[in-house]
């Protein structure tokens, strides 16, 4: 155990002693503090990072841990008084459990006081005070090959019903096996599906000012019926397919048409990793509407930073002016494929299309209540059995119902 | 050796297990027995960059009143074992009462998600174990009557599946029956089925996680039995051999009957470990098809956005009395040699 800690306290300050010499810039930050971001791996939230670490002088320390579990880090790190992070990089989904537990503090003094490079939007205001500073817009949107599309001879699909042809089409001239795929594997990939083509029903997950379920009527079905009917297009593997083995099936041209997260859009058309083949014939767009539903069916995500409550002052504007920096329009100006950028004189390119198609077609964010997660938990076990074709539309929804009221019970939300 | 002695001499080990051990087991037991704090909840205008909406968001001032009263939650009782996502009792008695046929019965029990990885945990225990014990005896048969020299590279690769990280070790398996690897692909032109996965139906992914089982638990089985068959009284395999016996019979009636004390052991140590089976599931990323009970805790604690800690605990008790049952039979057969030495 001392081992450990030990082998602890030689990493940290090993990331610290190479955050400090690799220093280019002074950001000008006032005053003195520590600065310890944590952070999901992707690249766009990789590159803050960096910006942010360059901001170390001898009076402020920049360290930063970029991790896929990030979710499950920090609940824990941000409880201990001090805080493990200064800084937590979050999501619409994973700032929810940080505010149930009154764990971030309050931004509007800081920004009054160092936040002139933000733009009104980027700022999350929950019940009027300012929680987190966005930075970046996500969400699953189409990815489509254009050659295919056109031997095949059909338009860009709009809707669920026209993929589903366009799908039929390719398939019969013998152009793809199995020209779709989609994230179906048992957990928060496959009930993500389910939660995008939902929200683009227009229905409610829930009663009004209640955490009664409200999914099993007829949109419920119809996205179930969707998502079945679409896995008779798909590697029969499916069932073991997340995002990121998406972009590998993408890469090695073996599907047409998929919905895939717009941070992944990069990787896809990078010359530098991506088939050139395939890349030279990507294309993207908008998330596909659903059932006649006006609104692209997938769910609006945002990514931004939050300021650990657990700390000092000092600490906490510190932080907050190393991120402001990493995520300045400088960082953005030089960087402008890696993300949906939300940040002032980002020009979107070739890849923020999907995003930003849905952005503008009116799609809605991922739900923030605060049971929204527990929900989340149920769809990911409980749909595998229907999405494998073991059960019905109905008897899927009861089970979800089932799975959810049980663990809503537990959380306190159902009595 | 005195009373007193015995008691310093053991006392480290039993402070060590009362405190890496009991002490834990018992916080899961008191976690088990409660849920949440009823939620606190408001109503709030959020803003985002797509628009501002009213949603609901927990009253974090309330609750933490709450909570400073009663840290652990509210007192439950035994509602974490009985409700939908473990025992089901009610939804047990439902499908008792009204049904169509046994067949029914059991696709509508199966459906719980209790009891569906149970009954994979079972299935993995009860073939994986007896399997892999097979396999591990006649490896160290066959490595037993190898010359000296090839004796130690044998011994070296037949441990390495005991050796690589169990998720590992799945992966690396899990990529070899992909459909493009080289275990799928030879399966596809073997059979003649281009549309062949092994992850694709439930049978096959079972029957893959159980080939998994055996070829990662075979090595231990093996230098165990390896070990066992050093001590086998040469005189008695000789004297064996000179009354006529054939190698199979000098195997069933000499050193199988030698090796039984080392396959209980064995078979104790297995059972507890498949119980646990997990790492399997994720490798293969066989959610769909097989769960178990290991898995259940570990899909309530991590991966979404809220933790389930009472019901993660709840699981794992129920894990343990799982495991305590499994052994039963095998620690009473113990005992009772252990007393008719004594005696």
């Amino acid at each position: 155990m001392k081992l450990t800690r030990t082998f602890a306290a030689g990493a940290v300050s090993l990331v610290a002693l190479i955050a400090a010499s690799t220093a280019f810039a002074d950001c000008g930050i006032e005053g003195k503090g520590s600065v310890r971001i944590l952070s999901n791996d992707f690249e766009a939230l990789r590159i803050v990072n960096d910006v942010a670490l360059s901001c170390a002088t001898a009076d402020v320390t920049v360290t930063a841990n970029a991790t896929a579990e990030h979710k499950n880090i920090q609940g824990p790190a941000l409880t201990v008084n001090p805080a493990e992070y200064t800084v937590a990089v979050v999501a619409n989904n994973s700032i929810v459990p940080l505010l149930n537990d009154d764990l971030i503090r309050p931004l509007d003094d800081l920004v009054a006081k160092y936040g002139q490079s933000l733009q009104p939007n980027q700022l999350i205001k929950i019940d009027g005070k300012v929680m987190a500073i966005a930075f970046m817009g996500n969400g699953q949107h189409m990815f489509y090959r254009k050659d295919i599309l056109e031997k095949a001879g059909v338009a860009v699909p709009t809707s669920y019903e026209e993929v589903l042809a366009a799908a039929q089409v390719i398939k019969d001239a013998g152009l793809m096996e199995y020209p779709l795929a989609a994230s179906d594997k048992p957990g928060w990939d496959l009930a993500a599906e389910f939660v995008n083509m939902y929200l683009g029903t227009g229905g409610e997950f829930f009663a009004p000012g209640s955490a009664e379920l409200a999914i099993d009527n007829d949109n419920g079905r119809k996205v179930l019926e969707t998502m079945r009917a679409m896995t008779g297009f798909m590697n029969p593997d499916y069932l073991t397919y997340d995002a990121n083995e998406l972009n590998k099936l993408w890469d090695a041209g073996s599907v047409a048409i998929m919905n895939q997260w717009g941070s992944l859009a990069g990787a896809a058309i990078d010359p530098a990793t991506a088939n050139a083949e395939v890349a030279a014939n990507t294309a993207f767009a908008a998330a596909p509407t659903i059932g006649g539903g006006t609104v692209p069916a997938a769910a609006l995500w945002w990514d931004g930073f939050t300021i650990a409550k657990n700390i000092s002052d000092e600490d906490a504007a510190a932080s907050f002016q190393a991120m402001v920096k990493g995520i300045s329009p400088e960082t953005v100006a030089a960087n402008p494929t890696a993300a949906t950028w939300l940040v002032a004189g980002f020009e979107p390119g070739p890849t923020a299309v999907g995003v930003i198609g849905n952005a503008k077609g009116g799609a809605r964010a991922y739900p923030m209540q605060p049971y929204m997660g527990l929900l989340h938990t149920a769809l990911s076990a409980e749909l595998a059995d229907f999405i494998a074709g073991k059960e019905d539309a109905d008897q899927a929804l009861a089970d979800v119902k089932a799975a959810y009221d049980a663990a809503a019970k537990e959380g306190g939300f159902l009595k | 050796m005195p009373h007193r002695t015995f008691f310093f001499f053991i006392f480290p080990s039993i402070l060590a297990m009362v405190l890496f051990i009991t002490l834990p087991i018992v916080s899961v037991v008191v976690q088990s027995l409660f849920v949440q704090h009823e939620a606190v909840l408001i109503t709030v205008e959020n803003c985002d960059p797509f628009g501002c909406s009213e949603q609901t968001r927990v009253d974090t001032e309330a609750m933490a009143k709450l909570e400073a009263e009663q840290p652990l939650g509210q007192f439950a009782g035994f509602s974490n074992y009985l409700n939908r996502n473990h025992l089901a009792v009610d939804e047990i008695g439902a499908i008792f009462a009204d049904n169509q046929g046994f067949g029914d019965i059991v696709s509508r029990i199966f459906n719980l998600p209790f009891y569906k990885a149970l009954s994979f945990t079972l299935v993995y225990c009860f073939l994986v174990t007896p399997l892999a014990m097979g396999l591990g005896f006649a490896i160290a048969l066959a490595v037993n009557t190898l010359p000296g020299l090839l004796k130690g590279p044998t011994i070296f690769v037949s441990i390495l599946p005991m050796i690589i990280t169990p998720l590992v070790g799945s992966l690396i398996l899990a990529w070899m029956f992909n459909p493009s690897g080289i275990l799928g692909a030879s399966l596809q032109s073997l059979t003649g089925d281009p549309g062949l996965s092994l992850r694709a139906s439930p049978v096959l992914t079972w029957i893959v996680l159980l080939v998994y089982g055996v070829w990662t638990n075979g090595p231990f089985s093996f230098v165990v039995f390896y070990a066992g068959l050093q001590t086998v009284p040469q005189d008695t395999v000789e004297s064996a051999k000179i009354d006529g016996a054939s190698r199979w019979e000098v195997i069933r009636h000499v050193i199988i009957p030698h090796l039984a004390p080392l396959a209980t052991f064995v078979a104790l140590v297995q059972l507890m470990d498949n119980f646990r089976v997990f790492e399997p599931i994720v490798g293969f990323s066989a959610e769909a098809n097989a769960t178990s009970l290991s898995w259940l805790v570990f899909n309530d604690l991590v991966g979404q956005d809220s933790q389930l800690f009472g019901s993660a605990a709840a699981t794992s008790v129920i894990t343990i009395v799982g495991v305590l049952i499994l052994l039963a039979p095998v620690l009473r057969r113990t005992w009772r040699e252990f007393n008719q030495k004594a005696v």
